[in-house]
Order: structure tokens, then C-alpha cells, then sequence
């Protein structure tokens, strides 16, 4: 009689729980120095779930298959020359900012969740980490291969990796998952397993991919779509993260409350400058930012709060205000990297009236009231031959470090300004969800690198602006940054086209 | 009741896929977006192996899911047989 | 606990402390309702220059490029340093009228709306 096959059940508690061993002569403290110094109570590691009870085996027999698809699209798209096909070669830049500020937190992604993974006392745990770490190695690599065609073609793609550690808009998501990583490991699953995996990356890896599919873009929605179907895996990952560590110990809860609050809020920060990827930068319109955070925020993310209401866990603070917000984000950050186009290292441009007319239908709270003003300004500027590009540097908040761009939202045309003082020195922020990250934790955000700041000490280079840009960041001055208009990927673009 | 949802990507497996969750869960809501396919129950949502082999006329392994997916919202449980997603309030 | 850190007592070293700026300090001006200028600006300043300097020398090179900047009337301006009503003191130092190293100075122009009268 042939054996039989296990069910996925028995598979894996055979290829994963009984995998650990008990510690009989070596300290388990030892072994897990970080388990608990974040207060942070398990009291039995076996009580951990993995839904997908995905074993190893199934695991590269399912990512091998997912690599093949992609690299027959990778091929295809190439020897196609497919880079023809986008809409509208503005699109591009957006691209340039993924390579530049989304691939590179894969890759800390995979560092983080391999320090995590080697963490947990709990096997299951370890091993799920380990599968997350592996992907995202794997869309850190298939990321880069797919942007490296537009590399041939297109100004802007040659220094990401450098200009990620340097680039004053890239310490905004640097920043971001340092401070995961430098977490504990419970806080680091909290922060990128549960509130961005969960909710946050959804919002990237979905609508704006899609919005990629619908301006031509193959190759950037396989790997986006290939990404995502990793995902859902991390996404459940994340959820039963949360759910295990509620349910191990009632002391978990404020804890657990506390990193939602803060992660929420540092993450709706991240993804300002997705919202003005969606809104303003897909020639070929999908959904706008507001429709799109109605759906995987406030719906998704709202459905999982009410199921985890019943631990004692409540949606994230301030989500009123992140609820305002979503009327105005976008608009802010592309005004601000549009005078700021001379220091970016991709192209800026003053959208067209029908991108003006399709912004005030989507926002009609807001954007003719608010935001239309600033763009009739930069067209009668740019009209006397003056495009507007600001002088001077912006003062940044400590805790995101984002420009102090964002407003008061019963006053949307005042800055938000808030401030601590602490052991006599004065820190600055963009809003009281940044403040209470800083006042929770000042030791730890007393450290960050603010860029603008740091060019002030000299650490940078220059002084001189154009020189930080060359030397400093590896920009080609000139060539990557300053308007769409008149540079050499619109020219070039125009030559491919065989228009004048 | 909140609303569970699938995203799978649009192509030929998927389309299968869909017609089998559409089978099963009939007051589901399917949604066309570029490049991919969202599906969207109140409170529940299964996916059975034994109506996606029929509509694919092939064995299908429940974890290939895994092949085509995007994204999805819900507690996940996933055997042999089936993978349901689903909310507790 | 000032952080939740696995070595006890963790201090972070403060990046941004005077004594890392060359012997300036920096100083943020913003312009209340006029977002023409995305975020308040920042300035490395010696702590000794006046206030007249940093508003007749330093300030016009980043703000005069708004159509409303030449038309200030900069006697019927009110100010704020650090969240507080504050009137400046055109002939003496930063430092000796309270502007410290890492304080904001707004300032707002009640006749002036922004272009448009849209706070731009």
C-alpha cells in the first residue's frame, strides 16, 4: 500500500514544531535575550497559529513558480521594448521614487524580520519570520531587475542604494524602518507584520499597481502584483502576531495599543508620498488617494479594528485626523516637491487642466479652494519664464522627517506647528501624533539624522546646494531633477516617438 | 457585518478561481480593476478546492492559491479542502 | 523611561545640539497663511546677528519671490517666537531677545490673504 500523503495539518507540525528542542543544559535567556525587555508577556509558544501552514518544502515549490511567471514577463517586457508602451513618460518618475524609496525598505524588511526571526522562542513564530525575511529579499531582487530596463532608457535610476542613505525626501522612509528595526522584536512585528503590512502596504501595492497595469506598465505590476501575493502571507502573519500576543497576557494589551498608536500614525505619514504617486503622477487616473485610503483604510482597516475589539483594542489614535487628512495630503507633498524639483532626483511638472478638472472632481472639498491657487501661481510663474523653484532649506519634523508641510486641519492653509522642549534643547513637529512618538520615547529620536540639519553642520558636503546634489547625493544636476519639461527624458521620449 | 475580500490577479487560472468562489458564496460582490480582480462578502467567504478542480477540470492544490494572490483582508483558515476567510464581529 | 531599550540607562547622542552647527544656530521663519512656501524655512545664523539683518538680509532671499512679500508693511506685522506673542527688537542679537538655537518665528500680515486670497 502506498503511504499516504499528510495533511497540510500534520505536514506542518512535523516540518516546523518539530523542528525545536527543548534547552537542557544551555540558559534559554540565553538563547532569546530579546524576549523581554519590552515587557512584553508570553506565556506559551505553542499557542501560536500559522492559518497558511505553509512548510518549507511548499514554500520554494510556490515561490519558484511565482519567479518563473516574473521573469517571463521581465523578458517579454524587455524584448518589447515595452518602456515605449507607458502612457505618458512623466509616469516614469514615479518608478524612480520606488527604486529609490520602496525597494530599499525591502531589503531592511529582510533584515529586520531575519533578526526577528532568530528572536521568537517560539518556532512557529521563527519560521514564518523567516519565510517574510526571504521574500523580501526576493522583492528586493526582482524589483531592481525589473526597474533596471528603465535604467537603460531613463535618467534618475542609476544611484538608488546610495541616495537612499542620503537624499533628504529618502531619510523620510529610511528613518522610518531604522526605527522599527532598532525596536525590540514584538514592537518590530507590531510595526511592519501588523499596522504596515496590514493595512499600509495594501495601499502602495494594490491600487497603485493597478494604476501601473493602466498606464502600461507590465513589468512594475508583475513584480508589484508578485510582491503582494507574498503579502497576504505577511498580512496574515501580521494578524496573528496581534492576536497571539492579546490573548497571552492581558498586561500585552496597553502595550500592543501603544505601538498600533504609534505605527498607524508613523505610517500614514510614509505613505504621503504614495498618495501623491496616485494623484499625481499616473497620467491614466484609477482611483484618486481618498477613494483609494476609503477602501484599504478606512474599510479594511476598520473591519480589523472591530474584530480586534474584543481584546480591548481600539482604532489607532488620531485617526480623526487622519481621516481629514486624506483631502489634502497629496496635494501637499506635490506642491512641495514641485518647488523643491531642483533637489529631487526625478522630474516635477505642473499638471495638466484636465489632471486639474479630474483633481477638483475627486476632491471637491477641497482641491479648488485649497490647491488650484497654487497651481494658477506656478502656471503664471512658469508663463513669465520663471518657473518657481523655492529658495532656502524647509525646517523638518524630528520624529517623521517630512518638510513641516502638512497643515491644521480646522485650518487647512496654517502649518502645523508643535514642539517639546527636552533636557533644554527645543524638538519640532508636524503634528501631535509625531509629538507623542518624540515625548514617548525622546532618547531614541534625540538621534535622528535630519538632513536639512546636517547640511547646516557641514556633514554633506557643499555648502553650496548644487555641489551637495552632485557630490553628496550622486544626482545628475541638470539631467535627473528639475521640471519634465525641457529635460532630456521628455526629449529623448519625443525622438522614440518621432514626435517634434 | 464587516466586508472580507480577495484580490486575485487577472488571468486565466484566476478566472476559474472566481467562478468557483462566485459558485460557493453567491451574494459575493466581484470587482474588475486593471490587472486584477477584487471579490468582496459580507463576514465570510470560502474558497473550496473541490469547485475550483471542477471549474479547472484539473487537481488544485489549495496552497497554488497562493500563486495568483494579491491581496486579502480576514482571519485565515486554510486545511485540505478549503480556505475561508471571515470576521468575528 | 525616556526609551524602551535592552541596555539599561540608553542615552542617545543628541545630533543637533548647538555645538554641532559651526557656531551658529538655526532659526525657522514662517509665514503664517502663505503656503506658496511649502514648509517654514530654516537658517543657520550666528546667534549675535541682529534681527533687523536676519529680517532685511537673511529673509528676503527665500520669502521675496511671493507677488505680497514687497507689499508687507512690515510695521503692521505680528509675530511669534515659540508659540508666543513676541515683539522683536530690531537692533539687538537673536540670542539676547530670546531667539534660541532651534526656535520658530512666525509671522503673519492681517491685510495680506495669500494669492488669490487662498493663503498660498
Amino acid at each position: 500500500m502506498a503511504a499516504k500523503k499528510l495533511n497540510i495539518k500534520d505536514k506542518y507540525r512535523l516540518l516546523t514544531r518539530d523542528l525545536d528542542w527543548e534547552y537542557s543544559y544551555a540558559d534559554r535567556k540565553e538563547a532569546f535575550p530579546y524576549e523581554d525587555f519590552e515587557g512584553i508577556k508570553i506565556t506559551d509558544w505553542s499557542k501560536w497559529e500559522d492559518p497558511f501552514r505553509l512548510t518549507m518544502d511548499a514554500y520554494w515549490k510556490y515561490q519558484a513558480e511565482k519567479e518563473k511567471k516574473l521573469y517571463a514577463i521581465f523578458d517579454a517586457f524587455a524584448q518589447n521594448n515595452a518602456h515605449l508602451n507607458v502612457s505618458d513618460p512623466r509616469y516614469i518618475n514615479a518608478i524612480k521614487i520606488f527604486l529609490t524609496g520602496v525597494s530599499p525598505l525591502e531589503y531592511q524588511a529582510y533584515q529586520g524580520f531575519a533578526h526577528t526571526g532568530r528572536q521568537f522562542g517560539g518556532v512557529g513564530a521563527r519560521v514564518a519570520c523567516q519565510m517574510q525575511s526571504l521574500d523580501e529579499l526576493r522583492h528586493v531582487q526582482t524589483q531592481i531587475h525589473a526597474m533596471s530596463h528603465f535604467n537603460k532608457f531613463f535618467d534618475g535610476f542609476q544611484e538608488y542604494s546610495h541616495m537612499h542613505d542620503r537624499v533628504w525626501y529618502l531619510s523620510v522612509p529610511k528613518s522610518f524602518f531604522n526605527d522599527a528595526r532598532t525596536a525590540g522584536p514584538f514592537e518590530f512585528m507590531i510595526a511592519i507584520g501588523f499596522s504596515f503590512e496590514y493595512v499600509l502596504t495594501n495601499l502602495l501595492f494594490v491600487p497603485f499597481m493597478s494604476g501601473a497595469a493602466h498606464n502600461g506598465d507590465m513589468a512594475t505590476v508583475t513584480f508589484g502584483f508578485s510582491a503582494q501575493s507574498d503579502e497576504a502571507r505577511h498580512m496574515t502573519l501580521g494578524l496573528e502576531v496581534i492576536k497571539f500576543l492579546l490573548e497571552q497576557h492581558e498586561d500585552n494589551v496597553e502595550i500592543v495599543q501603544k505601538w498600533i498608536d504609534k505605527w498607524f500614525w508613523r505610517g500614514s505619514r510614509l505613505l504621503t508620498i504614495v498618495a501623491m504617486m496616485m494623484d499625481y503622477m499616473l497620467p491614466n487616473k484609477v482611483m484618486s488617494w481618498k477613494e483609494a485610503w476609503e477602501v484599504y483604510f478606512e474599510e479594511a482597516g476598520g473591519a480589523l479594528f472591530k474584530d480586534l475589539a474584543r481584546y480591548g483594542i481600539r482604532m489607532p489614535k488620531y485617526s480623526d485626523i487622519i481621516e481629514k487628512e486624506k483631502e489634502h495630503i497629496s496635494h501637499q507633498a506635490w506642491w512641495t516637491f514641485y518647488t523643491h524639483g531642483h533637489a529631487a532626483g526625478f522630474h516635477t511638472w505642473i499638471p495638466t487642466d484636465e489632471e486639474l478638472d479630474w483633481l477638483s472632481e475627486k476632491y471637491p472639498e477641497t482641491f479648488d479652494k485649497y490647491y488650484r491657487p497654487r497651481w494658477e501661481l506656478a502656471k503664471e510663474m512658469e508663463a513669465k519664464g520663471e518657473r518657481f523653484y523655492t529658495k532656502g532649506l524647509p525646517q523638518l519634523c524630528t520624529t517623521c522627517q517630512i518638510p513641516m508641510l502638512f497643515t491644521e486641519m480646522d485650518d487647512p492653509t496654517q502649518t502645523s506647528y508643535r514642539d517639546t522642549v527636552y533636557n533644554g534643547d527645543r524638538y519640532h513637529f508636524c503634528s501631535d501624533g509625531c509629538k507623542d512618538i518624540f515625548e514617548d520615547e525622546p532618547e531614541k529620536f534625540v538621534q535622528s539624522w535630519l538632513p536639512v540639519h546636517q547640511i547646516f553642520q557641514g556633514n554633506c558636503g557643499g555648502p553650496d546646494v548644487g555641489d551637495i546634489l552632485s557630490d553628496f547625493y550622486h544626482m545628475n544636476v541638470g539631467v535627473d531633477n528639475m521640471d519634465m519639461k525641457g529635460s532630456p527624458d521628455e526629449l529623448r521620449w519625443k525622438q522614440w516617438k518621432g514626435v517634434a | 457585518m464587516s466586508k472580507v475580500y480577495i484580490a486575485l490577479q487577472d488571468n486565466d487560472e484566476s478566472r476559474y478561481i472566481v467562478e468557483a468562489i462566485e459558485e460557493d458564496n453567491p451574494d459575493v460582490t466581484v470587482i474588475h480593476m486593471p490587472a486584477m480582480i477584487r471579490i468582496e462578502n459580507e463576514g465570510r467567504l470560502t474558497v473550496n478546492r473541490e469547485t475550483v478542480e471542477e471549474k479547472m477540470g484539473r487537481d488544485w492544490d489549495v496552497q497554488e492559491l497562493h500563486v495568483n494572490l494579491i491581496t486579502l483582508g480576514g482571519n485565515v483558515d486554510e486545511d485540505d479542502d478549503s480556505l475561508s476567510l471571515h470576521w468575528n464581529e | 523611561m525616556a526609551v524602551k531599550a535592552i541596555t539599561p540607562d540608553y542615552k542617545g547622542e543628541v545630533l543637533d545640539k548647538v555645538e554641532n552647527f559651526g557656531g551658529n544656530q538655526v532659526v525657522y521663519v514662517g509665514w503664517d497663511h502663505h503656503l506658496m512656501f511649502c514648509a517654514p524655512f530654516a537658517y543657520p545664523l550666528p546667534p549675535e546677528m541682529t534681527f533687523e539683518a536676519l529680517r532685511t538680509q537673511v529673509m528676503p532671499e527665500t520669502f521675496s519671490l511671493h507677488p505680497e512679500f514687497e507689499q508687507i508693511d512690515w510695521d503692521n506685522v505680528s509675530w511669534m517666537l515659540d508659540g508666543n506673542p513676541f515683539t522683536p527688537q530690531a537692533d539687538v542679537a537673536l540670542k539676547d531677545q530670546g531667539i534660541g538655537h532651534k526656535s520658530v518665528l512666525r509671522f503673519s500680515t492681517p491685510d495680506l490673504n495669500g494669492y488669490q486670497g487662498a493663503g498660498v
